[in-house]
């Protein structure tokens, strides 16, 4: 199913042991439903792409920064550039095609990346927090190749593990990977290519927009999420669609392969 | 000709304080036992080119061999935070790094105009991020062909560059599988040019499968034999990412002291890579096995 998708089944079959990352990594898997060349940031949306071959997205055509495209590990892969991507792998490709021809040269249908801090439009911070670039209050780790995603890829899901108004903000302590309506406010380089950010997965819900000047909205939440307290943890005045939907409930069969096939260790489930 | 050497005399000759000096390896094949002779021979005011940085970055800060850094991801991949690297820049503690902050893209695209000789490279991206406000060496030009103006990067050639490969010749011919960087960028890029390998091979090897060659021996300074010289990192093949160690570096580096401790007893207090390695204990690489995955051969054949 695509994000939002009307929620008429119960969720028996669902403990509460579901943790925030299972629901997160789930929901970031079934959004790649249907998306063919996917680029995989660290983290979360390595996880949640892997889930996505294994379920709604068999077809997808992984591409990691290191290289490596149509990749189907054995074993989920540690971090982006883990060499156990690369046996049965389609395609390993030095950076310079991957960042040239791939994502610069707008292959990537759907970029799944990560970030500290998100706002209305789909900026991203991945640098720093605090209000000094020089001496920042923390050093995060920097862009990698998010902003080369942001620019090439048509589309960018974000998955955000915790949902607070520390992290979904007004004003971004620094902007690392500028939406579109950012750019557009620039008159100096290139445009982005696509579209930034279209859907936000959290812990709370689901957040969607469409068009260079729209706002995230929010369009769906978790069940048992009420959609006030998503406005509560959110830090500008979120907008919330008038057909707000609730999120299905993981289904045992995904829970199954992601805790006993991909992640038994827990090395991303945390 | 034969270029093999040990890496103390590599180092020693193709290295001068305040050099920039890259080190180039994206969580595989990176040139660790290369960082650590550095270490060793007590370098000074070196600026590290490193696209994505990992642990050598903090070990090198600590040994205080760095006084810049040119990097465009600054954490210990997925293992966590490199707390010396962090105390510099939140801190200037004990010192101030000159950083000189890219993406990766960017990194590529340095490199690119480095191992080209242009002056720059046009990149399409930057455009509304702070980090093209923030580095003034990211400038913009008119298109003289009528589009908007573009966003460029600075050329970047490396005094020294230094990678590490499966194998090579002795002349210098480096074959390398897996991941692949931008290994061959930095190695063009650089003046000079040392390559570690796991093994020195025999030129018929290499002449056996050209197209994996990655650098020619025209670009290569000197070959230098290190079995492991790439861990905690993998080799594809040879063995697998050493993930604890990366762990256990970020966790121990949260304290300065104990950072100044780990390198006195495993880099000064040792003679080279192979007294490093018998550090970690005999059956260490026993835990970082690989599965055998050979590729089918190709046919070369050309004119009868």
């Amino acid at each position: 199913m695509t994000a939002g998708t009307p929620e008429h089944t119960d969720t028996k079959n669902v403990g509460e042991d579901i943790t925030s990352s299972e629901l997160l990594t789930i929901h970031s898997a079934r959004a790649l439903a249907g998306r063919r060349v996917v680029f995989a940031g660290h983290g979360l949306p390595t996880l949640a792409t892997a889930l996505a071959q294994r379920t709604v997205a068999p077809e997808i055509e992984i591409v990691y920064e290191s290289g490596v495209t149509g990749a189907r590990p054995p074993d989920l892969p540690r971090t982006i550039s883990d060499s156990v991507l690369v046996p049965g792998a389609a395609s390993v490709i030095p950076m310079t095609h991957l960042f040239n021809y791939v994502l610069q040269g707008q292959r990537i249908d759907v970029g799944f990346l990560g970030a500290a801090q998100v706002d209305r439009y789909g900026s991203l911070n991945s640098t720093l927090i605090g209000d000094d670039w020089e001496h920042p209050d923390s050093r995060l780790p920097g862009s990698g190749g998010a902003i080369e995603a942001m620019a090439g890829a048509a589309e960018i899901f974000l998955v955000m593990r915790r949902h607070t108004p520390r992290t979904f903000v007004e004003t971004l302590d620094f902007v690392t990977s500028p939406s579109p309506h950012r750019a557009a406010q620039s008159e100096v380089g290139t445009m982005p290519a696509g579209a930034g950010v279209t859907h936000v997965i959290t812990d709370l819900g689901i957040m969607t927009r469409f068009a260079r000047d729209e706002e995230l909205t929010l369009s769906a939440v978790h069940p048992g999420v009420d959609p006030a307290e998503v406005v509560r943890q959110t830090g500008w005045d979120l907008q919330v669609a008038t057909d707000l939907e609730t999120t299905q409930a993981p289904t045992p069969e995904e829970l199954a392969v992601l805790r006993d096939d991909l992640d038994p260790s827990r090395l991303y489930l945390r | 000709m034969d270029k093999t050497m040990s890496l103390s005399e590599a180092i020693r000759t193709h290295l001068n304080d305040g050099d920039t000096v890259a080190l180039e390896g994206f969580g595989h094949l990176v040139p660790v036992a290369a960082a650590h002779e550095i270490i060793r021979q007590q370098f000074s005011n070196l600026t590290l080119a490193r696209m994505s940085c990992d642990v050598i970055v903090d070990q090198l800060l600590g040994a205080n061999c760095l006084t810049g850094l040119i990097a465009a991801f600054v954490a210990n991949s997925s293992a966590g935070s490199l707390y010396e690297l962090r105390r510099r820049v939140e801190h200037s503690d004990p010192d101030p790094l000159w950083f000189d902050e890219y993406s990766h893209g960017g990194m590529v695209a340095r490199y690119q105009a480095g191992a080209s000789k242009l002056p720059f490279q046009p990149i399409a991206s930057y455009r509304g991020s702070d980090l093209a406000q923030k580095n003034p060496r990211i400038k913009s030009v008119p298109d003289p062909y009528g589009g908007s103006p573009i966003y460029v990067v600075p050329a970047l050639n490396p005094d020294l560059t230094v990678i590490h490969a499966q194998r090579a010749d002795a002349a210098g011919n480096v074959q390398a599988w897996g991941m692949l960087g931008i290994q061959t960028e930095a190695a063009f890029a650089g003046r000079r040019l040392i390559v570690t390998v796991e093994e020195i091979v025999d030129e018929s090897i290499i002449r056996s499968d050209p197209n994996r060659t990655i650098v020619p021996s025209h670009v290569v300074d000197a070959v230098v034999e290190v079995p492991r010289g790439a861990h905690p990192h993998a080799v594809q093949g040879y063995y697998d990412r050493d993930d604890a160690f990366s762990r256990d570096w970020s966790a121990l580096a949260r304290d300065a002291e104990a950072v100044k401790q780990w390198l006195q007893t495993n880099i000064h207090d040792t003679a080279d890579h192979e007294e490093f390695l018998a550090l970690l204990g005999a059956d260490h690489f026993d835990k970082l096995g690989i599965r055998d995955a050979y590729s089918r051969p190709v046919n070369y054949g050309g004119r009868e």
